[in-house]
């Protein structure tokens, strides 16, 4: 199902934590919602399951206008952060809740029979029995989307899913949830502030800051073309270079990179620390090492500019530098925005 | 280096000597403020033996005492009990303008003297008093009468029931009622099937200590209630009528009933805190073929 928010916004008190937002989800979308605390991403998303009601504008389902439509007859499967299971029942009988309180009679060999299809889905065969307590963090969340998914959906919310479950499990199960999805091809808007979760999972990324959408699109899209400062420091870490503007060309110590569009004068350049390459000779900025950090796969090196910038890169593992090396920095792509 | 640490307190604070001296301070005190006391009722009680005491016991008053007290509670419990519950539901699950005024409000009577509540009841409902009059021509009788000491015995127990909730249900948050009526639940479906398991050990326990502070209620019930023998006597008062009475012996016999209700509440208080704590750690100790077991209990 096709959801189209229009102008949508909600404010707490005096705070207003969205601005006229607008947006569009195709049918069979999976769309993330990706943003810092605070810039109305869960409101968005809690404004969409009808948990909370919009100070303005519409919100379509399909051809419907579903504002007004109350939580319980929105037809929605929210997915809590902190899963929101009922402790005192099992997980069969949490999974076959939406079922059993539904105005559609169902016999309970039906309940039976749908809870165990949905617990293979969600791969939790077997423990049907168990309560809450006695299951690990990931497969509370898993039972959570089996109960979501158990009144048949029209849309599937997912507030912040894997923000409370460790790295390893967390990247399994949005792998996992990207296959359900795949299978099910049901409609689907996560939360989350993770870019690596948002950009892992979705089909199109929808970033915003202070209530308002900043940039939509495509993981690639967004990634490669960031259309602000905010964007381009949120999604990844980025280094920031002060320069001047001309003629489409910014000016930074002596070097000259490409600035289409961008007006004259100040402006800030930001690099992607793994576009930044290290040479002890040749061109480039001037700076020194002051440590080296080693990961699995690269080494990241923080050094410090002649003009007192600290600048992060990544190089290759085997490349051979040491603390208090001079050298240079060359860049190899940049981002530049008006300051 | 083993023999060493062993010498040593294993922990901050915890010194042989401070620790005898701390636990006989505190026996010897429970034993003379509690337990004596308690003590003493019994054995006075049954002092003219256990026939004088059948006797005070099956006395009309004392047994028609009983009776008010115990109907008193039945009716000031369940209400006192559902005004908690609202109360709680109100200040936990939604903003509004007065809720911590509301907050408050509920701690009052923990606060004020229950004679002071009584006087004020006086004041409000007493044929001198506000609605006093209007009462008289309707022909309704708070004052001097049951409807007065179950007001009084509720405005005595009211914070009792919210007090117990309003933490817990604070710390669950909204999220599983929020979850119950996003799967298609009504407000009512959600309220038995999802609130109240979650809150019902310390809904029984506010509702039992509401129960045994309302049966030994005494000063806010001594003013409405008048006080007239055999007919707005609660227990705890015609204990003091038998005892000015120079009736000793009655008045601890009757005194002992009084106790063992409060003795019958703190056990089944005691019972439900094992039942929740167990509720509350078993499932993640059981294995899980147990869990059916578990289940049915």
């Amino acid at each position: 199902m096709k959801i189209v928010l229009d102008q949508v916004e909600k404010t707490f008190d005096s705070f207003r934590a969205v601005h006229g937002v607008s947006l569009e989800i195709g049918s069979g979308e999976l769309v993330a919602l990706l943003g810092p605390s605070g810039s109305g991403k869960t409101t968005i998303l809690r404004m969409v399951a009808g948990l909370e009601y919009t100070d303005g504008g519409q919100i379509f389902f399909g051809d419907q206008d579903a504002t007004d439509i109350p939580v319980r007859d929105r037809g929605v499967g929210f997915v809590f952060q902190h899963y929101a299971l009922f402790p005192h029942m099992t997980v069969a009988e949490n999974i076959g809740f939406g079922m059993k309180v539904s105005k559609v009679r169902r016999s309970k060999a039906e309940i039976a029979t749908r809870v165990r299809e949905l617990l293979s889905l969600v791969q939790l065969e077997g423990l049907g029995d168990r309560f809450p307590l006695q299951i690990s963090g990931g497969q509370r969340q898993r039972v959570a989307l089996a109960r979501a998914l158990a009144v048949d959906p029209k849309v599937l919310l997912l507030d912040e899913p894997f923000g409370a479950l460790d790295a390893n499990v967390r990247r399994d199960l949005r792998r996992w949830l990207r296959e359900i999805h795949d299978e099910l091809g049901i409609t689907t808007l996560f939360v989350t502030h993770d870019q690596e979760e948002a950009l892992d999972l979705a089909d199109r990324v929808v970033i915003l800051d202070k209530g308002r959408i900043v940039q939509e699109g495509t993981p690639q899209e967004v990634c490669r073309a960031p259309g602000s400062a905010f964007v381009m420091r949120f999604l990844g870490d980025a280094n920031r270079f002060d320069a001047d503007v001309k003629q489409g060309e910014a000016e930074l110590a002596g070097l000259r990179l490409p600035a289409p569009g961008v007006p004259d004068g100040k402006a800030q350049v930001f690099v992607r620390p793994a576009d930044l390459d290290w040479a002890q000779q040749g061109e480039g900025l001037p700076a020194r090492i002051l440590r080296v950090i080693d990961r699995p796969e690269k080494r990241r090196i923080l050094a410090l500019t002649e003009r007192d910038e600290t600048v992060e890169l990544d190089v290759d593992v085997d490349t051979v530098v040491s603390p208090k090396e001079q050298g240079f920095l060359r860049i190899r792509r940049a981002s530049v925005f008006a300051a | 280096m083993a023999l060493q640490a062993h010498r040593k307190p294993p922990r901050v604070g915890d010194g042989p000597l401070f620790r005898r001296i701390l636990i006989t301070l505190v026996l010897i005190t429970g034993a003379l403020l509690i337990v004596a006391p308690l003590a003493v009722i019994g054995v006075q009680a049954f002092s003219l033996g256990t026939r004088h005491f059948a006797e005070t016991i099956a006395h009309p008053d004392t047994r028609h005492a009983i009776m008010l007290t115990v109907l008193t509670a039945l009716i000031a419990v369940p209400l006192n009990t559902a005004f908690g519950v609202a109360a709680a539901w109100a200040i936990t699950k939604y903003d509004f303008w007065g809720r911590r005024l509301l907050l408050i409000v509920i701690e009052i009577p923990f606060s004020v003297s229950p004679i002071v509540a009584g006087v004020a009841y006086l004041f409000v409902y007493g044929l001198q008093g506000l609605f006093g009059p209007a009462l008289q021509d309707a022909g309704i009788r708070v004052m001097f009468a049951l409807p007065g000491i179950v007001l009084a015995s509720m405005f005595v127990t009211a914070p009792f029931v919210a007090r117990e909730l309003i933490p817990l249900m604070q710390a669950q948050g909204r999220d599983q009622e929020e979850a119950a009526t996003s799967l298609g639940a009504s407000g009512w479906r959600t309220f038995f099937t999802v609130t109240v398991p979650n809150i019902r050990w310390a809904l029984l326990y506010g509702v039992v200590l509401c129960n045994a502070r309302v049966m030994g209620e005494f000063g806010a019930v001594s003013i409405v209630s008048g006080n007239i023998r055999g007919q707005t006597n609660t227990l705890p008062l015609h204990i003091e009528l038998l005892y000015h009475d120079y009736n000793t012996v009655g008045a601890f016999a009757a005194a002992s009933i009084l106790a063992v209700l409060a003795v019958v509440t703190i056990i089944v208080k005691v019972w439900l805190e094992r039942q929740g704590a167990g509720r509350r750690s078993r499932p993640a100790l059981v294995a899980p073929g147990n869990a059916v077991a578990e289940k049915a209990s």
